[in-house]
């Protein structure tokens, strides 16, 4: 059970909450206090849009454990619009359908469960086509 | 400063699965051969890499496990991890206590126990070398991961479907030369092009199988060597380490491989060389991916065009800058944390002339490249034959 470490996440986890660096404007997801363009220190919180587009992507077949429901299912690197890149599974959207530059908006869904039918549900950010709810 | 710090011995078992041996078995047999073949010099240290114990044996505390066992208790013994850079790593640290010259004689042994779990069992553990809230927690793999920057790299550079199996193609008839090699079949490019998919575009070439395996060098100062030493001497005579992001979203460009540009400009730098010096190159193919983006990190090839190499022969045994020369990670095999002790064994080899099938004729200076995952880490060394009267 790791339910500190998720609980501790819940921003980011549902939010897309990172920050952005007071001296030169970078914005900074996940967040990490120390802006990675100009090295100086970076608190001041920002939320992103979850607009984005797909930067790469690929699907998984050989799942770690807690993911092995899941398969197959389709991660990508996501170049959110504000321009940091977010790690992140694709949702409502079959693979084929997938390619690089597609535009793709951040939903919230359960990522995975620890254990049995007991284990901890972690829900977190996915990304999923844009205009998807309009089909 | 001393810069004859020598591979006195190295030893090796073969890579494959392994049912009936344990990790310490394993580590054992390999620095027994080590020992031996450095005339039976005694370790004051020993730098055991390892990357995924504790995961998949439930075995922390590798240093004093393998002292005890191995007959050396009471010296001092640590784990060194840093993901699939854990054999570079514990080989830096070996080198640095006998350049420092608090330690005589360092035994550096690298193994990995990959078949003690099964299943889903191997991906979990192999997924704690990401970024556990940012990356693992959405089910990514280091499989994955090298699929995203296969795919990125396809696409950006035009690369043809079929563009690294020169890679695998070429691992693989170099294992074919080794006895120690888990794979020793050569393959067609052909048989590339018709492979099963891991994760698209990867397919089950462009991945190295994990594998269990320990490899040893002992590493001491070249004065202290008695004056009829069995072996012509290999000198490490450069060694840097450098570090990257660890999350891949995290770096301005994924496609580049910073900390392997700077570990290779700081080990050539320290061994007084230049690239085109470079007889012979075992890079960390844990993904033919990998191999591209790390000949382009090393200034072998330009940005986007490290495929060409493989293409075009020029990595092959025969080539200008041959790679894999045992097969490397994809037909040896890649035991984990043992892999960049595997590189340095199959290194000093070639330079005491010892490759036998695969020998890279008059091999001088090696290079050799441990990576842990997309370059997280990486650390270079630079060895050296060593001519007699030098």
């Amino acid at each position: 059970m790791e339910i500190p470490r998720h609980w501790r996440l819940r921003k980011q986890r549902y939010g897309l909450v990172g920050e952005v660096c007071p001296h030169c404007e970078a914005k900074i997801f996940p967040p990490r206090d120390v802006c990675p363009d100009c090295g100086k220190e970076a608190k001041t919180k920002f939320s992103f849009s979850g607009q984005g587009e797909v930067y790469s992507y690929t699907t998984i077949y050989n799942a770690p454990s807690g993911f092995e429901a899941n398969v197959p299912y389709t991660v990508a690197l996501v170049k959110l619009e504000e321009g940091p890149l977010v790690t992140a599974q694709l949702t409502d959207v079959a693979e084929e359908e997938v390619e690089i530059g597609m535009p793709v908006e951040m939903v919230t869904r359960r990522l995975h469960q620890d254990g049995d039918e007991r284990g901890l549900l972690v829900y977190g950010y996915k990304f999923r086509p844009i205009g998807f709810a309009a089909h | 400063m001393n810069n004859n710090i020598v591979i006195a011995g190295i030893g090796q078992t073969a890579v494959g699965e392994h049912w009936k041996t344990s990790l310490r078995e394993l580590a054992h047999y390999a620095l027994e051969d080590a020992i031996k073949d450095a005339g039976g010099l005694r370790p004051q240290a020993l730098f055991v890499a390892n990357m995924l114990a504790p995961n998949l044996s439930k075995q922390s505390h590798l240093g004093a496990l393998i002292a005890d066992f191995s007959g050396f208790v009471g010296i001092e013994a640590v784990t060194v991890e840093a993901a699939g850079a854990s054999g570079g790593a514990a080989l830096r640290q070996g080198y640095l206590a006998v350049l420092s010259g608090m330690v005589d004689v360092a035994l550096v042994v690298g193994v990995e126990k990959f078949t003690d779990v099964v299943d889903a069992g191997t991906e979990t553990a192999l997924a704690t070398t990401l970024d556990s809230d940012f990356e693992a927690v959405q089910g990514v793999t280091p499989t994955s991961q090298a699929a995203l920057l296969m795919r990125r790299y396809m696409h950006e550079f035009n690369v043809p479907a079929d563009g690294l199996a020169g890679f695998p193609v070429t691992a693989h008839a170099n294992g074919a030369g080794n006895p120690n090699a888990m794979f020793r079949r050569a393959i067609k490019a052909e048989t590339y092009a018709r492979a099963g998919m891991v994760s698209e575009p990867l397919n089950m070439f462009d991945a190295a199988p994990n594998a269990d395996g320990a490899a040893a060098v002992i590493l001491t100062r070249a004065d202290l060597l008695p004056p009829n030493f069995p072996h012509p001497l290999v000198r490490i005579s450069g060694s840097a380490s450098a570090s990257d992001l660890l999350a891949l979203h995290d770096r301005p460009d994924p496609l580049t491989f910073p900390a392997a540009r700077r570990s290779v400009e700081t080990a050539l730098e320290k061994a007084g060389l230049t690239r085109e010096q470079i007889d012979f190159f075992e890079y960390h193919d844990a993904f033919s991916i990998y191999a591209a983006l790390s000949l382009e990190a090393a200034g072998f090839a330009e940005r986007g065009r490290g495929w060409e190499l493989a293409r075009d022969g020029v990595i092959a045994l025969n080539g200008k800058l041959p790679c894999a020369t045992m097969g490397g990670l994809k037909a040896r095999g890649n035991p984990g944390g043992a892999t960049g002790v595997y590189q340095a064994v199959e290194a000093a080899a070639q330079l005491r002339g010892g490759g036998g099938a695969n020998q890279v004729a008059g091999a001088r200076y090696a290079m050799i490249q441990s990576l842990g995952g997309p370059a997280a880490t990486a650390v270079t060394h630079v060895l050296e034959r060593v001519e007699i009267g030098e």
